[in-house]
């Protein structure tokens, strides 16, 4: 009975913890691409600006939840609860720190593959669902961008999984003891970043969205909540995928003197601030550029990286 | 690749500078004397009304935001009976300004005038008419020009010969 | 656990079935994606996470997504809808059905006689074993199907290719 409440504890405070922080990521977000752009981002609405999200939030609530009466409604509605179940869903087996985890499965690292596949639908079925032509064009692209950064993303991180002989993100964490993986690794951190860009739709792979040139994408139709639960899906994915780097490249939780939470808290800061400054820095793809990059490049590179990992690990470690 | 990081990197570096931005309610910009902004009727040295409801900066206004009606009071000297600028009609273009003889209508500095009213965006001849002199602090109209009214006839303005006595053989 | 393996298999069935009967082409893909996530839940009660796992990253994450993207591209509008209502006449359902139904009862005899339960209890089987059965004793399977995969591979290319000559 004592190990549930915990385990309920744990989850709860998991959730609350990071559906505030992906709110408060937004704030980031406008503030640091403020600074890198020369101005101040929003800094009116309480210390630091800080309460903007509180105001963004209470203007969303109170907008018009509208369904568009030519779209499929039960489809509609249920794309943009797809994105925020799949990511929460994922966070189930991130290793916080060696005790706070939801579910340490024995199949973590497929389990998060598995759960960001499904989140594809989310968009896929968002872009289908409004009946639009943007919205369909971008639902197409995001089918298309997410199943094929999927291939090498999972293929990226089949090196690691090598090197630490197990599929659990605690084991995983525990055999970057000695050297962090992103050294032995740095090729599939490299892919796996690229990838998990890809992943999160954002620049320079938001394609799926692209303002300039289909409106909003699969989200032109959404309002309202709906509309926020995509924006917040958005911000939990790049949570999900700097976690993700931590725990795989970077010793998740490990480090010296401090305690495992300040550094993982610390070092998947980091990795969110590199997301931010890259949308600041680099302009969108063309598709087919996306595409060509995807499967001519980065494929073959986690081919090799695959490979030469494997023939490492293999005279390294004969066959038992 | 590499101009990729390069341009990354540069990008990082801009968090080090100093915003441009004018944080604007309180550090107000710099607007020069000229600035087209809220148009106020003025007044003469003497505290009397400039404008003499000639019209002219009705029909100057390209947008047609400017309505008034000309009367006279008993010492024959013009002045509008009531004066109306739609301001949500305004485009701040300055015509009125430079059609008017009179330096009544002038547009000054100030631009901070919404309202969560459009109504309340029509200005009336009080809210227009301003105590001072605006720019041209010693102008009075009818100190220089040759127009008659009561206790001012003809010849008797600044730098204004007497008019030629026609019956006169006198050159 | 029995509970939630039975709770998970009758969603299966039921998607299944809504598969078949549903005539929007997106929606019976949509039910098809539950029915192969309700699977993924047996096998992972099962004790098999792997094969769970692999079932949602492949089949409902990566084939399935093909499945939605070819019919988007194809934009099936209310005329394809009323041309599968036409077709979804019992004539047409009643063979396969029976043929079902006799494979469903066999099924059931089987549950019932008993042969099933003497596999014994569940035990969790970790990715590791399942590699080391794969590269193993099916070590044959595993190269017949990558032999597979290569032709498929070279003919994707094949068709994919652009063809420079005939544009001039």
């Amino acid at each position: 009975m004592n190990e549930t409440a915990s385990k309920l504890l744990i989850i709860i405070g998991v959730l609350v913890t990071l559906l505030t922080l992906s709110a408060l990521l937004i704030w980031l977000e406008r503030r640091l691409l403020g600074f890198w752009q020369e101005r101040y981002g929003p800094n009116r609405v309480g210390p630091f600006g800080l309460l903007q999200v509180v105001a963004d939030m209470i203007k969303i609530f109170m907008k018009e939840d509208w369904v568009p009466p030519f779209a499929d409604k039960v489809v509609f509605v249920i794309a943009p609860a797809v994105i925020i179940v799949t990511i929460l869903m994922s966070f189930a087996v991130v290793p916080f720190t060696p005790s706070i985890v939801v579910a340490d499965l024995n199949v973590g690292l497929l389990f998060f593959l598995a759960m960001s596949s499904l989140s594809a639908y989310s968009v896929v079925l968002a872009g289908w669902a409004s009946n639009n032509k943007y919205s369909l064009l971008g639902g197409l692209r995001a089918s298309a961008q997410m199943l094929s950064y999927e291939v090498f993303m999972g293929l990226s991180l089949m090196g690691v999984v090598m090197l630490a002989g197990s599929f659990s993100l605690q084991d995983i964490v525990k055999a970057q003891q000695g050297v962090w993986f992103c050294i032995p690794q740095i090729l599939g951190f490299v892919i796996f970043l690229i990838a998990g860009l890809a992943e999160t739709k954002r620049i320079p792979f938001d394609i799926p969205e692209a303002e300039a040139e289909l409106v909003a994408g699969f989200h032109t139709e959404y309002s309202g909540m709906k509309f926020g639960m995509f924006f917040v899906g958005e911000y939990l994915g790049v949570i999900l995928i700097s976690a993700m780097i931590t725990v795989l490249f970077f010793g998740g939780w490990q480090g010296p003197w401090l305690p495992p939470v300040v550094w993982f808290s610390i070092k998947t800061f980091l990795f969110i601030c590199l997301f931010i400054l890259l949308r600041a820095a680099l302009p969108r793809l063309r598709f087919d550029q996306l595409m060509g990059f995807g499967w001519k490049v980065m494929l073959p590179l986690a081919l090799v990286n695959l490979a030469v990992t494997g023939a490492l690990v293999l005279v390294g470690h004969p066959l038992e | 690749m590499l101009k990729l990081l390069k341009g990354i990197w540069l990008v990082f570096l801009h968090a080090f500078t100093r915003p441009v931005t004018v944080q604007y309610p309180e550090e107000k910009p710099y607007l020069p004397p000229r600035w087209r902004g809220r148009i106020i009727l003025s007044r003469d040295p003497d505290g009397e009304e400039r404008c003499v409801g000639c019209y002219l900066c009705s029909v100057a206004c390209p947008v047609g935001c400017i309505a008034l009606q000309a009367t006279e009071d008993e010492h024959g000297r013009r002045y509008p009976a009531w004066f109306r600028i739609n301001f949500s009609r305004c485009i701040f273009c300055g015509y009125c300004e430079e059609a008017c003889p009179t330096y009544a209508i002038q547009l000054t500095t100030d631009f901070e005038m919404s309202e969560h009213d459009r109504r309340n965006l029509v200005y009336e001849k009080e809210h227009l008419l301003i105590s001072g002199t605006g720019k041209y602090p010693g102008y009075n109209f009818y100190r220089v020009s040759g127009v008659r009214i009561g206790g001012k006839d003809k010849g008797e303005a600044e730098h204004e010969a007497s008019p030629t006595d026609l019956r006169s053989l006198m050159p | 656990m029995t509970g939630a393996f039975y709770l998970a298999s009758l969603v299966a069935a039921v998607s299944t079935g809504l598969v078949i009967t549903s005539l929007n082409a997106v929606h019976a893909l949509l039910y098809l994606i539950v029915s192969f996530l309700a699977v993924a839940v047996v096998f992972f009660i099962l004790g098999a996470p792997f094969i769970a796992m692999l079932e949602i990253i492949i089949y409902a994450g990566a084939i399935m997504v093909l499945f939605v993207f070819v019919v988007m591209m194809l934009n099936l509008g209310r005329r394809a809808i009323e041309q599968e209502a036409g077709w979804l006449t019992p004539k047409i359902w009643i063979g396969p059905s029976i043929l079902s139904a006799t494979l469903l009862g066999e099924l059931l005899y089987l549950f019932g006689s008993g042969i099933l339960s003497q596999a014994g209890g569940i035990t969790v089987q970790a990715p590791k074993q399942v590699s080391v059965v794969l590269l193993g004793p099916y070590l044959v399977g595993v190269e017949l199907a990558s032999m597979l995969l290569l032709p498929g591979l070279v003919g994707a290319y094949h068709v994919g290719r652009q063809l420079k000559s005939e544009d001039a």
